[in-house]
């Protein structure tokens, strides 16, 4: 702690914090352009000017350590002169366009103009024009605007891991852009829209939609990957029109990935908002609640349960995964399955399948092992938060990855790509194996591409090995991870939306539903399913887009996509998170738990479930880690044991290089699917894509 | 007047070669060797003593700044950097070292690497200086072959052509190989400075000046000047004189003496001087009535409201356009504005343009408060010197000649009036 005296007044602030963010801390504002918190400190912007009294100049509080004893002023002669100067000199080459910016309502520069700025003008030359760069499909820029903060420069270097961006020219022609003339190839680029502070960039679907004093901010949660970001959805109308981040430093900080922030338009497009019901000519049909829920029951209760299987999806939430198990298990149906195919993931433990180390915990770890995991495309704010942690010097090397050489943001070392390179690093004479033995809090990070093959459960085997082998799991630290792909992922494995006593897993039902053993296919929001598979059974399709499953069902039950109702969510480190509805379900549909509970009853079980709250305190009376404070990770468990088999089936690996399971990350979930500007993404970013094609 | 014994920079002129050997013969190189014996404090302390002050402009006292380096050197290298990127409008005195006295340069650049505790020297040398950087390297090459370099590493380096990067941390940038915008400071190059260790930047004269206080001793150095303006130092003088040239002369000499005596006086001799700038272009002017009593010293210009800079006079005689010649330094600094901070980004191309409607005439007075006070809305706001740079040029016209600007403004608007009156007849008729 040390004492300083900002205006006149003694304060004690922490030690090693700038001026700028000691003033902060006591509430006293300083006006900024270029300063933020998560970026490098540039001090150009020279708004942030305060009085020192051992300095003859103004000094930029920004940049300034605070030292014992200063004695600052915020409010003297001297800083309101120096904030009208620079003001002055931000306006003179700025259009003043805001009648049509984008960013009018809620820009820095008018917020501040208004509040620091003189009331007019005295320029008389003619203003700056800049020419519009291309920021591609989702960014629009308007360069005229730029007031030089360099915060997108620093943003794409620092944080993004692109050297695409930079300031180019010098004095007054100074102008930021991409040096030759390129889309920005980044999964976090929409950022860059937030920390613009005034309307040099935009966002380019929003392009004049709206203004934010019209939207209706509503807090939500991401289901487009299995981080969990925390969003806010604002919405006018019955329409979502844009999503935003929110603040949560255990999870996202302040950044979200572009398929976050931009599918929300497939929100609109190839929406059920109807049921829908195939009739006897093989023709699917606008129908009515009453006939599909008549339809679907009486199938279901001329079936016997063992014929009858679900699959849940990737955008399911907790309490519809929850209901339908439910419902399941009342017909005595034990098929069902919440993961894609292939995959093999044990769920007896809890810790086998959570991102243990934690989002905000990879700041800690000091070694990191990647293992089929690519977290640029699957989860890109982990890819933010490791490139954070490479730029802290905190892996002093220790990186690797075991996989294809997709291209990543930041530097890793690659050591093989077939699994078989597991078993080499296995030995204690390999560098990663000596590696991790330095290494205090290792981390491995397994990702999908490693446990959806046909040799998974032998790759689990060896992986367990070297988690045993390098000490991943310590008393007091976990580095073992599990990178989710599919939002529903860690939620439905919490629920029990696996096989129960004698089911089949996913594999199984399918393989059953081809030879025709199963009669009634429930798909709660699956898509990744093949033809083949829907050939056979009576295919109940719950969800909101028409795509895969929907085209294939015989009868389609319309229900809320994400951004329209109040669920439940558990991220990929087994946080317990809520989403909340911006706008109201489209056209007929119904929640999940209002289709769920009509359809138990008529099967003659007895819910009395009035509400979603109803249904998600039966879940939180069935599952404790439901009732956990939202936000908090359930139920850590204190000793873990592990358990593999030694010689885990080294015969039994194959070749293949692990390489990720998502084709595309534009285009990973039906949301995204029906965005057109994702499509666009595809379209003019398509090399930035990791695809299997590209790896080879 | 300074006498010919005290003299430190014997081949200014270029009359002797540049050779290793001419060099020796002149008196170089003969102090380095048992400098480098000394204690580093010792070195320090001496040339505190000495009193010497920076000769890149700012006129920092070199023994202070040294003493802000770490005093032993502990797992970061200490590095010297030397700062040839002359690049001040009428300054050329670091450009004659290079090419006619590069061994005292390197010489003392042994010493101050010794000093600083320093192994490697870089020297930035001004990218248009192509001929300067092969002599010097040719010199740097003489002494490795003579091993006279007492285990230090000279490396030259050549900038690409801006003046920005003549400002020290801008310079540090540029030599690792970024584009040359000044850091802020904290932290100052003697904690965090090329390629984040300790590092201290001086300017060419002063670190050719080393061997001549380390071997005449630092009382001798001190007893030339006024106090706390000590030693000799090179002017140079360009413009309106009837002789331009570099000249080393002791400080404080008056400047109709240094103009008289070495310059062969003002065009049109002392009555027909309109204005001096007496410290390279970045400091305000002096018009004649100040002129003929200034000294020429840190100090005393300053409480005429100037600068010494970089000692570099240019001299205006009354055939010249003030307003244009100012307005030319303006647009200098416009081009040269690196772009990184506001203030100057912004300020320097409205000052600029500005100038430019005042040589036209297409100003109203009011023009006159606006320059005055966007110049003042620059400097002190912004992350480098260059926002005074820019600033005190026209500071220093509107100070001294704002009546003769609104003379001239009032006649340009009378022409107008006449024209317009003669223009509306024509129309009418």
């Amino acid at each position: 702690m040390m004492r300083i005296r900002i205006d006149g007044q003694d304060y004690h602030v922490d030690d090693g914090l700038t001026v700028f963010e000691a003033c902060r801390r006591q509430g006293i504002e300083i006006p900024h352009f270029c300063y933020h918190e998560r970026l490098a400190i540039a001090g150009n912007c020279r708004m942030c000017l305060v009085e020192l009294d051992s300095s003859p100049k103004p000094i930029a509080s920004c940049a300034m350590p605070a030292a014992e004893g200063m004695d600052i002023r915020t409010d003297s002669p001297m800083v309101k002169k120096a904030r009208h100067g620079v003001m002055e000199f931000l306006l003179i080459n700025h259009p003043l366009d805001c009648p049509i910016c984008d960013q009018g309502g809620e820009c820095d520069l008018q917020d501040q103009a208004m509040a620091y700025g003189r009331f007019h003008s005295r320029f008389d030359e003619n203003k700056r024009a800049v020419a519009e760069k291309p920021f591609g499909p989702l960014i629009k820029s308007s360069m005229t605007r730029c007031i030089h903060c360099t915060r997108c420069v620093r943003f794409a270097t620092e944080v993004a891991g692109i050297e695409d961006l930079g300031a180019l020219g010098r004095g007054e022609n100074v102008e930021i852009g991409t040096y030759v003339e390129k889309a920005l190839t980044s999964e976090l680029s929409g950022n860059m829209i937030d920390l613009c502070p005034v309307g040099a960039l935009t966002s380019k679907p929003y392009a004049f939609k709206a203004r934010s004093w019209e939207l209706r901010k509503t807090d939500s949660i991401d289901v487009m990957d299995a981080v969990g970001s925390h969003i806010r959805l604002d919405s006018r109308g019955t329409e979502v029109m844009r999503v935003l981040p929110r603040r949560c430093d255990a999870i996202n900080e302040e950044w979200i990935s572009d398929k976050t922030r931009f599918a929300y338009d497939g929100l609109k497009l190839q929406r059920l908002d109807r049921p829908w019901l195939r009739h006897s000519d093989g023709v699917l049909r606008p129908s009515d609640w009453q006939t599909i829920e008549d339809v679907c029951v009486e199938k279901i209760k001329q079936t016997d349960g063992t014929r009858i299987a679900a699959l849940a999806g990737e955008l399911c939430d907790c309490e519809s995964m929850f209901m339908l198990k439910e419902l399941l298990d009342g017909v005595s149906c034990p098929h069902r399955d919440c993961r894609p195919f292939g995959t093999f993931l044990p769920w007896q433990e809890r810790w086998q399948y959570l991102f243990n180390t934690t989002i905000a915990g990879i700041e800690e770890a000091d070694a990191c092992l990647l293992i089929g995991a690519y977290p640029r495309y699957e989860a890109a704010l982990v890819e933010a938060r490791l490139r954070k942690r490479y730029l802290q010097g905190g892996f002093q090397g220790r990186a690797f990855r075991v996989g294809t050489k997709l291209p990543a943001h930041w530097q890793i070392e690659d050591v093989g790509e077939s699994p078989h390179s597991l078993t080499e690093l296995a030995d204690s004479g390999h560098r990663v194996a000596q590696a991790f033995k330095q290494a205090k809090k290792p981390m491995i990070i397994v990702g999908m591409g490693a446990l959806q093959r046909s040799d998974s459960e032998a790759i689990w085997h060896h992986i367990m090995a070297l988690v045993q082998a390098f000490g991943v799991i310590r008393d007091d630290w976990n580095g073992f991870n599990v990178l989710h792909t599919r939002a529903s992922m860690v939620g439905g494995m919490d629920v029990g939306f696996v096989p129960s006593q004698g089911g089949e897993a996913r594999k199984g039902i399918e393989e059953r539903a081809r030879q025709g053993s199963i009669d009634v296919l429930w798909l709660l929001g699956e898509d990744d399913v093949d033809e083949e598979t829907l050939k056979k059974p009576f295919v109940i399709y719950q969800g909101h887009h028409g795509e895969r499953g929907a085209s294939a069902a015989d009868v389609i039950v319309p229900v809320p996509a994400y951004s329209e109702k109040d669920a439940l969510y558990m991220n990929m480190e087994g946080r317990l998170q809520r989403g909340l509805p911006a706008v109201p379900p489209l056209g007929q549909a119904k929640e999940d738990w209002r289709v769920l509970t009509d359809m138990a009853n008529r099967l003659g079980q007895t819910w009395a479930y009035q509400s979603q709250r109803d249904a998600r305190r039966a879940m939180q009376k069935a599952y404790p880690l439901f009732a956990e404070k939202i936000g908090n990770i359930a139920a850590k468990k204190e000793k873990i044991e592990l358990s593999y088999r030694q010689n885990g089936h080294s015969d039994v690996l194959n070749d293949t290089p692990l390489h990720s399971p998502l084709v595309n990350y534009y285009q990973s979930n039906v949301i995204a699917r029906a965005s057109q500007t994702m499509g666009r993404c595809v379209s003019e970013l398509g090399g930035a894509v990791a695809t299997k094609e590209k790896a080879k | 007047m300074l006498a010919p014994k005290d003299r430190i920079f014997t081949n200014l002129s270029g009359e002797g070669d540049v050779s290793l050997a001419s060099a020796r013969a002149r008196g170089d190189w003969q102090t380095a060797a048992g400098v480098v014996t000394k204690e580093s404090a010792w070195l320090i302390d001496t040339v505190k003593e000495s009193g010497l002050r920076g000769r890149g402009g700012a006129g920092f006292p070199t023994g202070i700044k040294w003493s802000f380096m770490p005093k032993t050197r502990g797992a970061r290298p200490h590095y010297l950097v030397v700062n040839a990127d002359e690049g001040e409008p009428g300054t050329c005195k670091d450009r004659d070292i290079l090419r006619y006295e590069p061994h005292k340069l390197l010489e003392g650049c042994v010493i101050a690497a010794h000093a600083l505790l320093a192994e490697v020297v870089y020297i930035y040398i001004r990218g248009e200086f192509a001929e300067e950087a092969r002599l010097l390297e040719e010199a740097i090459a003489q002494c490795q072959q003579a091993d006279v370099l007492c285990g230090v590493a000279i490396h030259v380096h050549r900038g690409a052509g801006a003046y920005i990067c003549g400002e020290e941390t801008a310079l540090l940038e540029s030599l690792e190989g970024r584009k040359g915008m000044p850091r802020l400071k904290p932290p100052f190059p003697a904690a965090v400075g090329l390629y984040g260790c300790p590092t201290t930047i001086n300017n060419v004269e002063t670190i050719a000046v080393l061997p001549a206080i380390m071997a005449r001793g630092a009382k001798w150095f001190a007893g030339l000047g006024r106090k706390n303006n000590e030693g000799t130092k090179i002017f140079c003088l360009s413009g309106h004189v009837n002789k331009p040239c570099n000249v080393e002369e002791e400080m404080g000499i008056p400047m109709r003496e240094l103009i008289d005596k070495h310059g062969g006086g003002v065009c049109g001799g002392w009555d027909n001087l309109l204005a001096v700038i007496p410290g390279g272009s970045s400091v305000p002017l002096l018009p004649a009535s100040l002129c003929a009593d200034v000294c020429m010293d840190f100090d005393a210009l300053r409480e005429q409201g100037s600068g010494l800079g970089t000692g570099a006079l240019i001299v205006m005689d009354k055939r010249t356009d003030i307003v244009a010649a100012i307005a030319q330094l303006s647009a200098f600094y416009k081009r040269e504005s690196c772009g990184q901070c506001t203030p100057c980004r912004e300020g320097s191309g409205w000052i600029m343009r500005t100038m430019q409607r005042l040589v036209r005439g297409d100003a109203a007075l009011a023009d006159l408060d606006l320059l005055e006070s966007v110049a003042h809305q620059v400097e002190g706001h912004t992350i480098c010197a260059f926002g005074e740079a820019a600033a005190w040029p026209i500071q220093g016209l509107l100070r001294h000649f704002r009546s003769d600007i609104e003379e001239r403004l009032r006649q340009a608007h009378r022409h107008q009036k006449t024209a317009e009156v003669q223009d509306n007849d024509a129309y009418s008729n």
